[in-house]
């Protein structure tokens, strides 16, 4: 009879922003199942929220996830002007949907770059980080910082971008598109990653709907929703764009997805700028003086997926309660589906596929037999297995 | 489908079950329902109507523990809040994880945070705070003290 093993991914691991463990049960090289363990760091954000006012509260969700900070304070944002009836000004729309698509560029060309790393192609992830630089570079010129941006508040934004930064902008996203098209080259017409990619981690469009899954975990498996198209917010129902979709549900549709979607955010970025250039220079907030009683449920399309705010008022300057929910939340889950049947080698990248966050800090990650005990791989040997069988596929080609 | 048929569809369905709707704004829309008929409404939403279940938000407030399961029609950008309140001092429900695999991490983390009890759910063991917080303290409810 074969011997069941668990290999524990996390609880630090760089799969994960956050401190997670996955235990993948294997037989032989093959996964039979997954389980999971969270709560290493829940920060109770939703339970401080109630302490701090409305202007506070922006800060807080903007340091719930690191990589995409701006998609907490825009759905919260648009929660509360829910609930108080509040229409923004078109050049603070503009800014706000500008801020959002450069997150979804940075965030993209990050996973792009982790996902060859994992698969050991590692000149994919120098490329790919060598293009995301710029985009920070933007946001320290139009907000001060490479992350949170502290660009959002009730009725606005925070800080105008001016007719200097509007050419720079340009110019960084008229650079981008052929960097872009390099990018998307070297993945979409790579043999070597369609052989690790392609038919790996599969999610059907039932799965992603029975899961609840959003973004382009969900866009990847031919579930058209977009929150941007769908429940349109700021500027997005006033330029052109598309939602991108793919039909496979593989790791590769998912790169895919990521890869197109990035020109689709120079697109939405481009017009927008040129939605700027008509509307007064300064108009970028409506003075909001109070929030009356009610609930709101924003929501704002992150580099992810839908994130979700519920926020309940009493008249006063705090959230009764206020719930988040984060892409992850409900992508994760679909890690049930992806991996199971995979082998251990395609485990990592089914795993990184629906790009659950990363954590900078990897403490502990091994690999042991569940009978003695008797330790088998570590985090850095588990990648190492990836990107071995990659090599082992370009040789045979 | 726009949110006033929508809501004229779930009261016309479940004529006993809905007890009021309400039209929040231009695209959010709320129905109250009985607690006991969660699961046949649901049914309707997710499987009949293709409704996203996008999750279901928890708070205490003087009328009890109140759930609102948000639910979002993707084709025209409505959301449909559904209302149950719970008593405090038993509140119990039917867990709606065996039909929507993506409810069962929330209806767990509700149990943690406000003692809610899921009646039948599939995976009844704790998900955020296994061997962190005391057993029978809910940091969520109102009266409860850091």
């Amino acid at each position: 009879m074969t011997k069941t093993k668990i290999i524990p991914v996390g609880p630090y691991h760089p799969l994960q922003e956050e401190p997670e463990l996955f235990k993948l049960y294997c037989e032989g090289e093959t996964v039979k199942d997954i389980k999971w363990e969270t709560g290493y760091n829940h920060r109770g954000i939703e339970k401080l929220s109630e302490s701090k006012s409305f202007d506070q509260v922006f800060f807080l969700v903007e340091r719930i996830c690191g990589i995409c900070s701006t998609s907490h304070p825009f759905a919260f944002a648009n929660a509360m002007e829910e609930i108080g009836d509040i229409e923004i000004p078109n050049r603070a729309k503009y800014i706000r949907s500008i801020v959002g698509e450069l997150e979804r560029l940075h965030s993209h060309y990050l996973w792009v770059g982790l996902a060859g790393h994992f698969l050991g192609y590692n000149t994919v992830w120098m490329w790919a980080w060598k293009y995301r630089e710029p985009v920070l570079d933007l946001f320290e010129i139009l907000t001060g910082n490479r992350n949170s941006y502290a660009m959002f508040k009730i009725g606005g934004v925070r800080r105008d971008i001016n007719e200097e930064q509007i050419k720079i902008v340009r110019k960084t996203m008229s650079d981008l598109k052929k960097k872009n098209d390099l990018l998307t080259g070297a993945v979409m017409d790579d043999p070597v990653i369609h052989a690790r990619t392609k038919g790996v981690g599969i999610l059907t469009r039932q799965d992603v709907m029975s899961y609840a899954a959003v973004g382009p975990t969900a866009r990847a498996s031919g579930w058209e929703i977009d929150i941007r198209r769908d429940d349109p917010y700021a500027a997005y129902d006033m330029v052109d764009w598309n939602v991108i979709t793919a039909e496979e549900g593989d790791v590769f549709a998912k790169a895919q997805v990521r890869l197109l979607e990035n020109y689709e955010s120079i697109k939405i970025i481009e017009q927008c700028l040129d939605g700027l250039e008509k509307e007064p220079e300064g108009d970028t907030e409506v003075k909001v003086k109070e929030v009356p009683e009610g609930i709101g449920t924003g929501r704002a399309e992150a580099p992810r997926g839908e994130v979700f705010h519920f926020v309940k008022t009493d008249g006063t300057n705090s959230p009764v309660r206020h719930k988040i929910r984060a892409p992850s939340y409900v992508n994760i889950a679909t890690f049930k589906k992806a991996c199971v049947g995979q082998t251990i080698s395609d485990a990592t990248i089914s795993l990184a596929a629906v790009d659950p966050c990363y954590c900078c800090t990897e403490r502990l990650a091994f690999a042991y037999d569940y009978g003695t005990r008797k330790k088998l791989f570590d985090g850095n040997q588990l990648v190492e297995l990836s990107q071995k069988k990659t090599e082992e596929i370009k040789k045979n080609m | 489908m726009d949110k006033q048929t929508l809501l004229e569809n779930i009261t016309k369905q479940f004529p006993d079950d809905v007890t009021d709707t309400t039209v929040v704004k231009s695209n959010r829309v709320t129905a109250d329902i009985k607690s006991e008929s969660i699961v046949k409404i649901t049914e309707y939403l997710f499987n009949i109507l293709q409704l996203r279940f996008i999750i279901a938000s928890a708070y205490h407030t003087k009328e009890g523990i109140e759930i609102l399961y948000h639910f979002s029609d993707d084709e025209s950008g409505n959301i449909i809040n559904i209302h149950v309140v719970l008593p405090v001092e038993d509140p119990q429900i039917e867990t709606l994880a065996n039909m929507i695999p993506g409810a069962n991490w929330i209806e767990r983390e509700m149990h943690e945070i406000l003692g809610i009890t899921f009646k039948n759910h599939p995976e009844p063991e704790k998900l955020i705070s296994e061997g962190n917080w005391a057993e029978g303290v809910y940091p969520y409810r109102k009266n409860f003290k850091s």
